[in-house]
């Protein structure tokens, strides 16, 4: 049974890390490549202030908030650099981020940080609390998605010189899409932090940024429903593909290469493509 | 002397780095791909190369093989991978190649063993000082076959009817062809002297580190992509000075701030403080 719990706990983890990064690529359309240096950001800022005794929910905050302020930095890239040049970006400060980590010393340097300590809910405890932070996370995206700020995420993801000249603040925007985003990667980052109790910089490598953005795609850019479930599938298929341990790479490589060059869309898409009369409640934004 | 030797190696890396990065360029200026599973080809190079090399024992064969085998394999992946998605937005094929190349390095994984290949007799490994510099003939021939291939590319694309057509393709497709030329040809070649830039640069690095293993093109699939941003996408020009570059200043940086950052950690530094200065990258529109 405890084997059950801390996979759905993992599962539930990475919906909102991939919700949090579908604010920013799927509502907003800023294709972020670097998405899990802010998980990690949160990760290390929770985890090294609850071994210095912080309590945990306080460590928990102060990681989002962390995660949150590097990400106005990134999205202040974000207003200086676009489409490629900004997924080249950050794909950037993914490298530098475990550049930085991997030398540090007080950051564990490639040990990383090891017994963090438990929160003290229990296992069952603990999977409540992260259940209870995707629900919270579905609901501010679909509040989002209803709001004024939702359409002009839309519009700016749509055609940003159009939505400037209509008088959007489109700079605005984008970086209240990344604080949004990004203090949300903070927070899976301290759960996550919490959940295994040990990390280390390739816990943050480049491959987990690709993985995030997977799911985000795999499941239809900008689809609540189908980022998540894509999240819950691409998580937990590592783990049924365990008899096949040495192709799993390779299988999941493909996986991904066969989605985007069969149904670009995603999961939404695919949806769409058979149920075409519930087309409005799967995506706004499949193609362009 | 110092400086000057990690100048030189500098320069070294540099031009494999060049090697890599110009077909990624050279793909990005005609179709905006990211063309990431590149790298993928690259390893397939050094591949061809170990395991001709260790069957014949002729180094040309090899080198042949790796380059012309690599060239039909890009012209395949374009056919079979990219050109259904093309009309995709961008992160679409993006990820589609990242997917391809995760797939292709477990393939090698699989195929070759995980710890790689070695050249049975390994060739080109003596010194050979010159003009006062202790480098490997290896590395000699590294500088040298830089030369040759971008000086035979800059040949190809500037004083061949072929290169004509290839750059009014880059240039204006549709105007292109109206004047008569094939552009789904065009792409073909440009996958195919692509490809080939990296096969040979798979190759010379397999040699000159004397081991193929299936990961060997993760870093400089990432970093090639940092160095065709900075050159200012799409500009051939840009991306071998941007290559050149890198590889000095990763040589020199790694002396000099290698207890705070290391060495791929640099390269991207590099890069973003360059794009926020200059947005456009380094070169554009030069």
């Amino acid at each position: 049974m405890g084997y059950e719990i801390s996979l759905l706990t993992a599962m539930l983890i990475s919906i909102i890390g991939s919700l949090s990064l579908n604010l920013i690529t799927g509502f907003c359309g800023q294709v972020s490549l670097g998405h899990v240096a802010f998980v990690g950001i949160g990760a290390y800022t929770a985890s090294l202030l609850t071994k210095a005794t912080t309590p945990f929910f306080a460590a928990l905050v102060a990681g989002m908030l962390l995660a949150g302020i590097f990400g106005v930095f990134v999205g202040l890239a974000s207003l200086r650099v676009r489409h490629d040049f900004l997924a080249i970006t950050t794909m950037g400060v993914n490298f530098v981020f475990l550049g930085v980590v991997r030398q540090q010393d007080w950051l564990g340097g490639e040990l990383g940080v090891s017994s963090i300590p438990d929160p003290g809910l229990g296992k069952l405890g603990f999977l409540a609390l992260v259940f209870g932070c995707v629900v919270l996370v579905v609901l501010l995206s679909m509040q989002i998605r209803r709001s004024w700020m939702g359409y002009v995420f839309e519009a700016i993801s749509g055609d940003e010189d159009t939505a400037r000249m209509l008088g959007l603040d489109v700079s605005r925007y984008k970086l209240i899409a990344f604080a949004l985003g990004t203090s949300l990667a903070g927070l899976a980052g301290g759960l996550y932090a919490h959940h295994v109790r040990f990390i280390y910089p390739d816990s943050f490598a480049f491959v987990e940024s690709i993985t995030i953005l997977a799911m985000v795609v795999v499941g239809g850019n900008g689809s609540i429903w189908g980022v998540m479930l894509a999240s819950a599938l691409l998580s937990l298929l590592p783990q049924w593909f365990q008899f096949i341990d040495d192709y799993k790479l390779l299988l999941y490589g493909g996986l991904l290469f066969a989605v985007m060059r069969f149904s670009p869309g995603g999961l939404a898409g695919f949806a769409q493509r058979w149920f075409p009369q519930s087309q409005k409640s799967f995506t706004l934004e499949v193609d362009k | 002397m110092l400086y000057l030797e990690l100048f030189i190696q500098g320069l070294l890396q540099g031009s494999i780095y060049a090697l890599i990065a110009v077909g990624l360029t050279l793909v990005y200026g005609l179709l905006r791909i990211l063309h990431v599973a590149h790298a993928g080809l690259y390893t397939l190079g050094g591949y061809f190369g170990v395991l001709v090399f260790n069957s014949t024992g002729s180094l040309a064969l090899g080198g042949v093989v790796a380059m012309l085998g690599v060239g039909v394999i890009g012209v395949i992946i374009y056919r079979l991978c990219y050109e259904p998605i093309l009309n995709q937005p961008p992160y679409v094929p993006l990820i589609a190649s990242i997917g391809l190349f995760i797939a292709m390095e477990e393939l090698y994984r699989i195929l070759f063993g995980s710890y790689g290949v070695t050249y049975t007799n390994p060739p080109l490994q003596k010194m050979m000082p010159l003009g006062g510099l202790y480098l490997r003939q290896g590395e000699w021939v590294t500088m040298l076959a830089s030369i040759v291939l971008i000086g035979g590319l800059a040949w190809l694309s500037r004083r061949t009817r072929l290169g004509l057509a290839w750059r009014a393709t880059v240039t204006d497709p549709q105007m292109a062809e109206s004047f008569g030329i094939d552009p789904i040809r065009v792409r073909y070649l440009n996958f195919f002297i692509g490809s080939i830039l990296a096969g040979a640069a798979g190759m010379i690095v397999g040699i000159l580190n004397n081991l193929v293993e299936p990961t060997m093109g993760s870093v400089p699939s990432y970093k090639a992509l940092a160095i065709i941003v900075l050159g200012g996408l799409g500009s051939v020009r840009g991306t071998l000075v941007a290559a050149l570059a890198l590889g000095v200043v990763e040589s020199f940086g790694t002396i000099y701030l290698g207890a705070v950052l290391n060495r791929d950690a640099i390269a991207f530094v590099f890069l973003i403080l360059v794009l926020m200065v200059r947005p456009q990258g380094m070169f554009r529109g030069v």
